[in-house]
């Protein structure tokens, strides 16, 4: 019991090790932090004042109501760096440096992870700072301080998920390539950027049922009031979930590589 | 398969691309689950006990394992910490190895900014942050400039002195010449040969004289000269005037030759005994020379 004990301890420290070791990684690489950074910034200025006259969005301004969904939708895309970030380190031979080495298994795949939690806590309150720079307002008091939270909880869910793309893939480009293929369908067949009752009736059972509506409506609601719970419950179903699955998952697999 | 590698002493492994030298090394360093039977390291069993193995080894790879992001002390630095040594610890050995690797001054620089040789001396000293008792170096030189390849061969043998173990796999001869007290050397999975490079080399027999003529009309009547004082079979091409001869008396053949050639008055512009080279070794075990069954694996792998 002590061993486990005391090996967790350890777990825990490597993780800590790792988390600084991406973090200065992120530091050092302009391009990584500027993909981060102003990619989502831009989508939230092309979003508002390209497509927000022509979009329908139930009673709140356009950029009350995208601020929220975007919030989520920026995670979602950095959580493709996650997986992109372990391809990239396990091509570049410095993996069997680790795996040479006495250190918790665990604790590259977590690191990674942790320092695209810090990257996205930093990226959403920038967000919110622009969108209240251009009109957004929280409509629904006190709820409002929980978003932040809430929206880097589920991209921490989906981050294991893409960690699992980057430890299977065969190279850098093959992870990227196949993130995209998955998070842009799963993004935008959602109710970030319009309301789901917009859609064709065929595809309204989809967006209804994507994780990532669950997650945006939650969001919308901790931002402007309604109702919070019956969404909640739901993204956090999806998150434990996902987290059930993918963090055994990608950890197995790991050990493979 | 059994390796001994007596204690403060370096046993080189050597073998064509695609003879498992990296398969082996990986297996014994955990990286990789061997598909049957087991194998020990150290007493320990690289899959039971692949845990306390890794405290007791250090690695340094073909592809130098360094990180880019980071600078050589935050590296060396970051490995201290996954060795579980304490931050003051930690970064009192990196300074220690930055020191004894001449890497002191580049030491707050990213290693994106680090030479070939430098990011080796860098990627040699991660394995040795915990001060490992055995050291697997595999093939360490590889891809280098002669002059960094000599600066590595002294710091590899300084480490040697100063007491580690070490297991060197390579494909130059020369290196495991200079660097491995004994030698083993595999092929196709195999061992074929092993011992120290004398005894290897005195395997492939007997010494090489070679002859530059001066004058390249005077080729047949020099391989007659040969001929009558005694040595082997002369080997040679006509329009270079070099010939090769096997001699297994050494300097005596050289003074026959001398005096045939004087009747003759065959001039010469150079005249050498030489040892048998690994590389000769090589050949005569395996039919085959490094170069040849190094580009039979390249070929085989494309297809």
């Amino acid at each position: 019991m002590n061993t486990m004990l005391n090996e967790m301890r350890w777990a825990v420290s490597d993780t800590a090790v790792m988390t600084w070791r991406n973090v200065l990684r992120y530091r050092r690489s302009p391009d990584l932090l500027i993909f981060s950074t102003i990619q989502p910034v831009m989508f939230v200025l092309l979003f508002v004042y390209v497509f927000g006259g022509a979009i329908r969005s139930g009673g709140l301004n356009y950029v009350d109501f995208l601020l929220p969904g975007i919030l989520v939708q920026t995670t979602l895309f950095g959580s493709t760096q996650t997986g992109v970030g372990l391809a990239e380190d396990l091509q570049k031979g410095m993996i069997d440096r680790y795996k040479s080495l006495p250190m918790a298994r665990l604790a590259v795949v977590a690191g990674r992870i942790f320092s695209d939690v810090i990257r996205n806590v930093f990226v959403v309150m920038l967000m919110i700072g622009v969108g209240l720079a251009i009109g957004f307002r929280f409509q629904g008091g006190i709820t409002g301080f929980a978003l932040p939270g809430v929206v880097v909880l589920f991209g921490f869910a989906f981050s294991w998920m893409m960690a699992m793309s980057g430890v299977s893939a065969k190279s850098v480009e093959a992870s990227q390539a196949f993130s995209f293929m998955f998070i842009f369908p799963v993004t935008f067949l959602s109710s970030t950027f319009v309301p789901v009752e917009t859609m064709p009736g065929w595809l309204q059972p989809v967006a209804e049922y994507n994780p990532v509506t669950a997650a945006v409506n939650t969001a919308r609601s901790l931002a402007h009031g309604g109702e919070v719970w019956g969404w909640m419950w739901r993204m956090l179903a999806w998150t434990l979930g996902i987290l059930v699955v993918f963090v055994p998952l990608t950890v197995t697999r790991y050990r493979k590589v | 398969m059994s390796l001994e590698v007596e204690k403060g002493t370096v046993l080189g492994l050597l073998g064509p691309n695609g003879a498992g030298k990296t398969t082996l090394v990986r297996i014994l360093t955990t990286l990789l689950m061997p598909d049957a039977g087991r194998a020990t390291v150290m007493g320990y069993d690289v899959v039971k006990q692949a845990a306390e193995l890794r405290s007791v080894i250090g690695l340094a790879g073909q592809s130098a394992a360094v990180d880019d992001y980071l600078t050589g002390r935050e590296n060396l630095e970051m490995v201290g910490r996954l060795y579980r040594m304490g931050r003051r610890e930690s970064r009192k050995r990196a300074a220690e190895l930055l020191e004894q690797f001449s890497l002191t001054e580049a030491g707050d620089r990213r290693t994106s900014t680090y030479s070939g040789g430098m990011r080796r001396r860098l990627d040699l000293s991660l394995s040795l942050v915990a001060k490992p008792p055995t050291l697997f170096l595999d093939e360490p030189t590889t891809g280098l400039d002669p002059r960094s390849r000599i600066d590595l061969w002294n710091v590899i043998r300084g480490l040697v002195d100063d007491g580690a173990t070490v297991l060197l796999t390579t494909q130059y001869m020369e290196e495991a010449d200079r660097l491995a007290d004994n030698i083993v050397v595999i092929d196709l999975g195999g061992i074929i040969a092993q011992g120290t490079a004398a005894e290897l080399k005195a395997t492939a027999g007997n010494e090489n004289l070679t002859i530059q003529l001066v004058h390249r009309s005077q080729f047949s009547e020099a391989v007659e000269a040969l001929e009558r004082s005694g040595c082997g079979r002369p080997q040679g091409e006509p329009e270079t005037g070099r010939i090769t001869v096997m001699v297994s008396d050494g300097s005596a053949a050289l003074g026959r030759v001398v005096r045939e050639f004087d009747t003759a008055s065959i001039q010469f512009s150079d005249l050498s005994l030489k040892e048998p080279t690994l590389d000769d070794v090589f050949l005569a075990l395996t039919g085959r020379t490094a170069e040849i069954a190094e580009a039979e694996s390249q070929v085989d792998a494309q297809v």
